[in-house]
């Protein structure tokens, strides 16, 4: 999941240097992630899993570090898989 | 002490009885100003722990309405000056050197202006080009400021720049700069179509501070937080001010009519009702906004939504084209008299005056925001919730 995240924060982040040197609990808008970017961002991680980010997570620290990101994705694919296997 | 009431009425009747010369004269409104200090509405918004009223923002939006009625320019150097106080009350609380700085601007009634764009960048204050450059405790800040209202009257400059010269364009601090650290080089005058009173003229800003001086959180923080919002919730209350004056010349014109000749229903008389109708939307809009942002105060993950920006964003477009629409069906509703200037039905001030609003951010880039934020955005369908 992390090395997904670190390379469509690559692809839509704009950020001043490569992913892969960010540390987990990086702050992203310190790190030039802009409002415009992120919203970029969010679209590709829903691409990416499947997932659809409901309206109680789309702020500011939903989406502030590789870690709050994962913290979301983990919740929702957790609910998505939970919701396969009901159904 | 008097009543918020009392206090900001008699404000307004300052700013009433010089609002034409300032226009004309294109110069800033001291009189106001004087009148501001006097009644100890500069430090409203400050706890009272730190010797302010501690008013909340729908307060400050109420003056603002008021002193629109009368001079725009007032209105705005004071919708500034709060949206200032705003990002110190919401994000220097937990710095020494930011408490002491509200006990003095309540205590010595400061007046403060903003310097957030610059050369080179234009209208994105979320992007800095000029840098802080720290030595030891202090630091030192170059930047082409295009446009600082009232710096030559304010007692203190809040600016934004990069954290660091080596920091993203999008990594910002705002400083606070007192006037006897800063040097101003006049580049750009202010000869405008409308809000002439506010002398937003550009200067080259240079200044030297102590570090202790940069506010604690970041800029992106503090924009999306407190800036953003208050600044289109205090914007669009003193429209509301000025299309509340015309709606209210324009039923005095209609009045006058039928009194000189009772049979005869000025043609004109329709555009009342269409601008009493916006009005109330105008009005809706802001105080709806005002509602949201109140509520969002008391829940942090609420005042960075998305879905809150993009209702803040609304407040502003809205109020903006709308209060132009209100001033031009009062112009057809006054004819002659609304497009001559010393008439008591004069709209050609309140006019120019709101040309600016869809400008001061312009619009078109507040819907693209808007418009990238929708993408991922889904909108609520409740009425009232």
């Amino acid at each position: 999941m992390i090395s997904t995240i670190r390379k469509l924060i690559d692809e839509h982040g704009r950020l001043t240097f490569p992913a892969t040197a960010l540390k987990e609990d990086q702050d992203l808008y310190e790190s030039g992630l802009t409002s415009f970017a992120a919203v970029q961002l969010m679209l590709g991680l829903e691409d990416a899993f499947d997932v659809e980010f409901p309206e109680r997570m789309l702020n500011r620290r939903s989406f502030a570090s590789i870690a709050s990101i994962v913290s979301c994705l983990s919740e929702l694919t957790g609910e998505h898989n939970q919701e396969k296997i009901a159904s | 002490m008097r009543s918020l009431l009392e206090r900001s009425v008699a404000v307004a009747a300052v700013a009433a009885q010089h609002c034409e010369a300032v226009d004309r004269e294109g110069r800033f409104p001291h009189e106001t100003l004087q009148a501001l200090k006097e009644a100890r509405l500069l430090g409203a918004m400050i706890p009272r722990e730190y010797g302010g009223d501690g008013m909340s923002l729908d307060e400050i939006a109420e003056i603002c309405v008021r002193l629109g009625q009368q001079c725009a320019s007032s209105a705005m150097m004071f919708a500034m000056h709060q949206i200032k106080i705003s990002s110190l009350v919401s994000h220097g609380q937990t710095s020494a050197w930011h408490q002491a700085f509200m006990r003095r601007i309540a205590k010595e009634q400061l007046l403060l202006a903003s310097a957030t764009t610059e050369g080179g960048i234009g209208g994105d204050l979320r992007n800095s080009i000029c840098a802080v450059v720290t030595d030891g405790e202090m630091c030192h800040l170059e930047k082409d400021a295009t446009v600082i209202s009232y710096a030559a009257y304010a007692d203190a400059i809040l600016a934004t720049a990069r954290r660091a010269p080596d920091a993203a364009s999008s990594d910002q601090v705002l400083v606070v700069l007192l006037k006897d650290q800063c040097t101003l080089e006049r580049t750009t005058g202010w000869d405008t179509l409308g809000m002439r009173g506010t002398c937003s003229e550009g200067f080259k800003l240079s200044a030297t501070a102590p570090v202790a001086q940069i506010l604690p959180k970041p800029f992106a923080e503090i924009a999306a937080q407190s800036m953003l919002a208050t600044s289109h919730l205090l914007w669009s209350s003193l429209w509301y001010g000025i299309a509340h004056n015309a709606v209210q010349r324009a039923q005095n014109f209609v009045r006058a009519e039928i009194k000189r000749k009772p049979n005869l229903i000025p043609p004109g008389a329709l555009h009342v009702a269409e601008a009493a109708d916006k009005l109330q939307l105008m009005k809706s809009n802001t105080a709806e906004g005002l509602r949201r942002f109140n509520h969002a105060k008391t829940d942090a993950d609420d005042l960075t939504s998305i879905g809150f920006a993009v209702a803040m964003n609304n407040v502003k477009t809205g109020a903006s084209r709308l209060v132009i629409e209100i001033i031009n069906h009062a112009m057809l509703v006054c004819g002659i008299m609304g497009y001559k200037n010393n008439t008591p039905f004069s709209l050609g001030r309140h006019l120019r005056d709101a040309m600016s609003a869809q400008l001061m951010i312009s619009n078109d880039r507040i819907l693209g925001n808007t418009s990238n934020l929708l993408l991922i955005h889904r909108l609520d369908s409740h009425l009232l919730s």
